[in-house]
């Protein structure tokens, strides 16, 4: 049985592929066709923090109820938000390369704060591969995902506004939202973004349901 | 009675950290060294980035040297000991506030030796000193719940600084800018933005220290 929201993240990625290549888009200095990377980079980042966030929802679950599924749950979304980490910087990668001229910059809040971002969620797997015990290594890795997605989220969202960026939106530079979204855009732009969290979570539900079912025969 | 309490758990850190005075003679010739290596292999610093950066980096390795000592002695029995006589809250408190005064003693130490050895280059040296105090509180409070995360899985320090050097990123990067101001000599308005983000982030740490050590305690 599958279900609607699955066939709706399918049909509205493809629309924004489709569109997102053919539609009409405001002509830019710089930027030029570039910007249609908005549909497609932006996107991908909220997918990420999306996954980022429902991992710690999980582990706040999993610290209040003790229940080992909330764990797994946690662990999973925390897998899927790193796996989006990758298509996003790569995105961003190519973009950076075509308007600022370069694949990557230490000048950028925004970039540093990703690059921490991937290194606090490898250091999570890392501490959660070097605990046996299932209960104590799920209490122990909810506590560090809850501290560190707090840090993470200081860095990434407060400190780029206080700071300069290369980022629209940041130090002075106007956000897209201001003039580049028209109303073209947003028909692709508001569909993409619910496309590809949707899309996370599909796939956040079927690693789920393989790692429970993985753990309940481990079980017996 | 509870306060009493958390003054009791401070002095007993106190007492422990000099009944055993090989450890804290240890940090110290660690500081030493490392300012002087630095200073030998750098000859003379000109340039003021340099200089900060170098600095905030001696003053990382040290924090995550002194701090994760906090938790590691704690042994099997010791823990259980704790876990039946004292309160989670006042537990980590005791070390978190223990390891503010240490780091803030040994950072202005460090900043001594720095200056002296390498060469001072502050111009505002009241600001730089309460970015040093701020920032060795708010790293000591990161690192302690680092600590005792790392003393539950198995207590490498490997560990310790693979958990805390990418949360403690954000804090040094404030750290590194209000100082570099204060090297500059800026005016205190340019740079009160980024004190009180580091004040800020020092409520924050030892809010979330305190709640979740709650959730660690428990074996």
């Amino acid at each position: 049985m599958i279900k609607w929201w699955k066939i709706l993240s399918a049909l509205l990625i493809l629309y924004t592929l489709v569109l997102g290549m053919l539609g009409p888009v405001p002509h830019l200095n710089i930027l030029h066709e570039t910007i249609r990377n908005v549909y497609y980079h932006v996107p991908i980042w909220f997918a990420m923090l999306f996954q980022m966030g429902y991992s710690v929802v999980y582990a706040i679950k999993n610290l209040s109820k003790n229940d080992i599924e909330t764990d797994i749950i946690s662990n999973q979304a925390a897998q899927t938000g790193l796996f989006f980490a990758l298509p996003g910087l790569l995105t961003g990668c190519m973009w950076a390369k075509f308007t600022w001229g370069t694949w990557w910059t230490f000048q950028d809040p925004k970039l540093n704060g990703v690059a921490i971002a991937v290194l606090i969620y490898l250091a999570y797997f890392i501490l959660r591969s070097s605990i046996d015990d299932e209960q104590k290594r799920a209490r122990i890795a909810g506590v560090y995902n809850i501290f560190a997605f707090v840090m993470m989220f200081v860095f990434i969202m407060i400190l780029p506004r206080l700071t300069d960026s290369l980022h629209p939106g940041n130090g002075g530079n106007p956000a897209f939202a201001k003039y580049d979204l028209d109303s073209h855009m947003r028909m692709v732009f508001y569909p993409a973004v619910i496309g590809w969290v949707l899309l996370s979570l599909w796939i956040l539900d079927i690693k789920k349901r393989l790692a429970i079912l993985t753990h309940k025969e481990n079980e017996q | 009675m509870k306060s009493q309490l958390l003054s009791q758990l401070i002095k007993k850190e106190f007492l422990l950290e000099f009944r055993q005075k090989s450890t804290l003679a240890g940090i110290l010739v660690y500081i030493v060294a490392t300012v002087f290596i630095s200073a030998l292999s750098f000859k003379k610093i000109i340039h003021p980035t340099v200089w900060n950066a170098l600095f905030w980096t001696i003053f990382m390795f040290i924090s995550v040297n002194v701090s994760s000592k906090s938790f590691m002695q704690e042994t099997k029995g010791k823990g259980l000991y704790n876990y039946l006589y004292y309160n989670p809250r006042q537990f980590i408190l005791s070390k978190i506030i223990y390891n503010m005064m240490l780091m803030a003693v040994l950072s202005l130490l460090t900043f001594f030796f720095y200056s002296w050895f390498v060469g001072n280059m502050v111009q505002d040296i009241a600001m730089f000193l309460l970015a040093l105090i701020f920032s060795s509180s708010a790293f000591s409070g990161v690192l302690s719940l680092m600590s005792a995360i790392a003393s539950k899985a198995n207590n490498n320090i490997s560990l310790m600084a693979i958990l805390s050097f990418p949360v403690l990123m954000p804090l040094l990067l404030v750290s590194v800018k209000l100082s570099k101001h204060a090297i500059d000599g800026l005016a205190w308005s340019v740079s009160y933005k980024y004190l009180l983000i580091l004040i800020m982030l020092n409520f924050i740490v030892v809010a979330l220290a305190t709640l979740l050590f709650n959730y660690l305690w428990k074996e």
